[in-house]
């Protein structure tokens, strides 16, 4: 099979998200994502995997890959993206966020519904959750946690100032088993390339975060892969087997 | 003002028993983001924080701290304590909150710039 390059925008929040517009459903985000010229993308909610299965389901026949994901806030409040595998049976780690994700008293859920659909956009249901809180585990259990599960990690817009893993800890810990380094999209290709190249060895990727339907596919990266798939990604992102990263 | 003296007298935990704590704090800085420190502290600050990761230590050398103090009753990780060992630099903890651990060091001379 041929190397062909796949347009990927692999942060993407859908309704279930306490800051994600109630706009967000699994098929407007698929046909937002069809329009904009996507042919990959992954649903990443605060500490959460539950509308994942939703949107891959409504973007089944439509030509659109979906890969489940979640955006995980560790105990520094440093955001990690953790991307897994479309048939990854993801129980078990659900489990181990939510186990690791403290309460709080109902009077201060003062954040928006989170809201649980079906791939017809039906409201199924709400997360009780404090979703947008900080989990107890540490970047490098995040990251553990991720890999053990077969996923991928990735740092999340590490050019802002807040929910970085720069702006929380000040660099990226030597060690840390991270696949990637993700800029938002204030900033070019060309100005994260050259603000985060000299300072990592790790691939710069450039994604939405998008939280509204009209931000999906704002950020983008291209690669050159064989398909659609998470094992794909993750050569690419490793330079290996001539799969790479074309450029955020 | 030694991180002995203000150990003495604060009840500080002393999370690192093989770091010296004759070092001199000559003023103090609090803030949970470490970018935020590495941009503002001084050297020979007290750096007050419930930060725990092992990063601390490595912005604590780079900026030439006094010493590391852990408030909310954080404790620090494992390898965050075997990295400060290393590196000689002190930590210490208190059941404080930042906020009025900041006061009383303010009201013993220790000041921000």
């Amino acid at each position: 099979m041929a190397l062909r390059r796949f347009r990927a925008d692999l942060h993407i929040h859908t309704c279930l998200s306490p800051c994600g517009e109630l706009t967000m459903s699994p098929r407007a985000v698929v046909d937002r994502a069809r329009e904009a010229g996507l042919d990959l993308i992954a649903v990443t909610d605060h500490n959460t995997t539950e509308n994942a299965g939703a949107v891959i389901e409504a973007a089944a026949g439509t030509g659109l890959a979906v890969l489940p994901g979640i955006e995980m806030t560790t105990a520094e409040e440093v955001h990690i993206l953790g991307l897994f595998d479309a048939g990854a049976n993801l129980g078990p780690f659900q489990e181990e966020v939510y186990r690791n994700l403290p309460d709080l008293p109902s009077k201060m859920r003062f954040t928006a519904d989170q809201v649980l659909v079906d791939a017809a956009d039906y409201v199924t249901g709400f997360c009780p959750r404090c979703l947008f809180g900080a989990t107890l585990l540490a970047v490098q259990e995040a990251v553990d946690l991720i890999r053990g599960h077969g996923g991928l990690a990735i740092a999340c817009h590490v050019d802002r100032d807040s929910f970085s893993i720069i702006s929380q800890l000040g660099f990226i810990p030597p060690g840390l088993a991270l696949e990637a380094i993700e800029v938002s999209s204030r900033l070019t290709a060309e100005e994260a390339r050259a603000a985060f190249g000299p300072v990592t060895p790790l691939p710069v990727v450039r994604f939405s975060d998008a939280h509204k339907p009209e931000e999906i596919g704002m950020a983008a990266t291209d690669f050159l892969v064989e398909g659609p798939v998470l094992g794909e990604i993750r050569l690419a992102l490793a330079g290996r087997e001539g799969r790479r990263v074309i450029g955020p | 003002m030694t991180l002995s003296d203000l150990a003495t007298r604060l009840e500080l935990t002393v999370f690192t028993p093989g770091v010296p704590l004759d070092r001199p704090a000559q003023g103090g800085y609090a803030s949970d983001l470490l970018s935020d420190v590495i941009g503002h502290a001084r050297k020979d600050d007290v750096w007050v924080t419930m930060q725990v990761h092992p990063n601390i230590v490595a912005v604590a050398v780079l900026k030439e701290l006094a010493g590391i103090v852990l408030v909310g009753g954080r404790v620090p990780a494992a390898e965050t304590l075997a990295q400060a060992e290393r590196e000689k630099v002190p930590v210490l903890g208190t059941r404080l909150g930042a906020f009025e651990l900041a006061g009383r060091l303010y009201t013993m001379g220790v000041k921000g710039s």
